[in-house]
């Protein structure tokens, strides 16, 4: 065992009723990795994340081998209260039991960190999709999480947009933190991840370093089907 | 279709002319209505919140029982609470009966359910919306169901309301548990049955036509509250 893994599944399955949407997972998170989830649709990817973060029931065994890491999830489509961008951050930072004495500049800092100082007393729910995306990394940074767990946070968002989103990601990293991020968009993976883990129908078919996985020799992320996705000529089919 | 003119002059001249007796129980009825509304909100919109996230054995034959109850006759409120006050009845001793308290707790066990059953679906849409949001925050299951009703104050808003209609509007539950005592336990309800069988149509279609205006003041006001929020949502894009 890795001394700096902060999270450890072994031989974990979930079920939805009759669909069993991951089975026998085995992954470990490292203090600093950047691991891409990456898969086609209905791989298991988001309920992977939600399994790492505690959200769903499973069957197996779940470790948080650091228990004061405090994880935090951004999710596809960010949810905001009804109330103010800095509000919305208040709330999370009383959540997470910051001081109150701290929470209004720490509130306002991370508003200044994503960009949006000048939109703190707008509603939240009145962005647009790419500010709303910053307001709920800035919420999640506020908090100072060890580990950071998002699902495609740059799914339907514009280029421009895009680019802020990844700065970020890219800057929380440098900062030491842990991010688990689910992704559709292989430049991404590419750009953003150290590790990168592809998932196929509901199970860890490939777990490798970046370099390795995306290595133009064929066969290089050494599972077949995986190098089918990479190519974008993996065919649905009925298992 | 004379009744309704002569109503209307009837209904305009003692409101112009602020008469006592009409001033007395409108405040008398605003006053009771308000309070159960208060105290409703309070049992109702805890126990709405807490019936959205709890998880117990008989959880679904409670919210039958709850959302059964939507449908429960205030006559029957009436005569419950007329027997736990009766002097005979196990709270006799508290001497409220015919008094506006017992009016207060007749009128809060009626709008209660309403209040819970409609903030518990409230509550729990919005969870399927943002629950898992809020517990990765690190939210409890109580606290994600009181922050889902700040978050959703404006409809939680019109919930109290439609609870504030159904108190003022109700006439069985004040009649027995009142008495429609003049000048203590008479609200406009009351008022208006007691005309209506004095044969006197006119002035209890009057006092009908105050109790409608009332409570579209009331709901008038709430709108521009509601239209200021909307415009200030809007003028913030």
């Amino acid at each position: 065992m890795n001394s700096a893994t902060l999270l450890r599944l072994t031989d974990v399955s979930v079920h939805f009723g009759p669909v069993r949407a991951l089975r026998h997972v085995g992954l470990q998170v490292n203090r600093g990795d950047f691991v891409a989830l990456i898969g086609a649709n209905g791989s298991g990817k988001t309920t992977l994340l939600r399994l790492l973060h505690g959200l769903v029931a499973f069957d197996g065994s779940r470790e948080v081998l650091d228990a004061t890491a405090t994880q935090v999830m951004v999710f596809q489509r960010p949810f905001m209260l009804r109330l103010s961008a800095i509000n919305n951050l208040h709330v999370a930072l009383w959540l997470a039991r910051v001081p109150s004495a701290e929470r209004a500049a720490r509130a306002a800092q991370a508003l200044q960190r994503v960009g949006l100082a000048e939109l703190r007393d707008r509603p939240a729910r009145a962005l647009s999709g790419g500010e709303l995306q910053r307001l709920a990394l800035a919420r999640a940074w506020a908090v100072r999480p060890q580990i950071l767990f998002l699902d495609e946070p740059t799914a339907s968002l514009d280029p421009s947009a895009k680019k802020e989103v990844e700065a970020l990601l890219a800057g929380f990293a440098a900062e030491g933190m842990t991010l688990v991020m689910s992704t559709h968009n292989l430049g991404q993976a590419k750009r953003l991840a150290t590790r990168v883990v592809y998932l196929d129908q509901g199970t860890v078919r490939v777990d490798l370093p970046t370099d390795r996985f995306f290595s133009k020799v064929a066969g290089a992320s050494s599972d077949a089907r995986a190098d089918l996705f990479l190519k974008g000529a993996l065919t649905w089919t009925l298992e | 279709m004379n009744d309704f003119a002569q109503s209307f002059a009837t209904a305009l001249d003692l409101i112009t002319a602020a008469d006592a007796v009409l001033v007395h129980t409108v405040a008398l009825s605003l006053g009771v209505s308000g309070a159960a509304c208060l105290f409703g909100a309070g049992f109702g919109l805890l126990g709405g919140a807490w019936l959205a996230v709890a998880r117990f054995p008989g959880h679904r034959a409670l919210v039958t029982l709850l959302n059964t109850l939507l449908a429960l006759p205030s006559v029957v409120v009436g005569l419950v609470v007329y027997l736990l006050l009766s002097r005979s009845g196990p709270l006799g001793s508290w001497g409220i009966l015919f008094t506006p308290s017992a009016m207060v707790i007749a009128q809060t066990i009626l709008v209660v359910p309403l209040v819970a059953a409609l903030t518990r679906q409230l509550v729990g849409d919005s969870l399927r919306d943002g629950g898992d949001q809020l517990r990765s925050m690190g939210a409890g299951a109580l606290t994600c169901a009181l922050l889902m009703l700040l978050h959703d104050r404006w409809a939680v808003l019109t919930v109290l309301l439609t609870a504030f209609g159904r108190a003022i509007a109700e006439v069985g539950a004040v009649m027995i548990v009142g008495g429609n005592i003049a000048g203590v336990t008479r609200v406009m309800t009351t008022s208006i049955a007691l005309e209506t069988s004095k044969g006197d149509l006119a002035l209890a279609l009057a006092l009908g036509i105050v109790l409608l205006g009332v409570v579209g003041v009331i709901n008038m006001l709430i709108g521009v509250a509601q239209r200021g929020r909307g415009s200030a949502l809007a003028g913030a894009r």
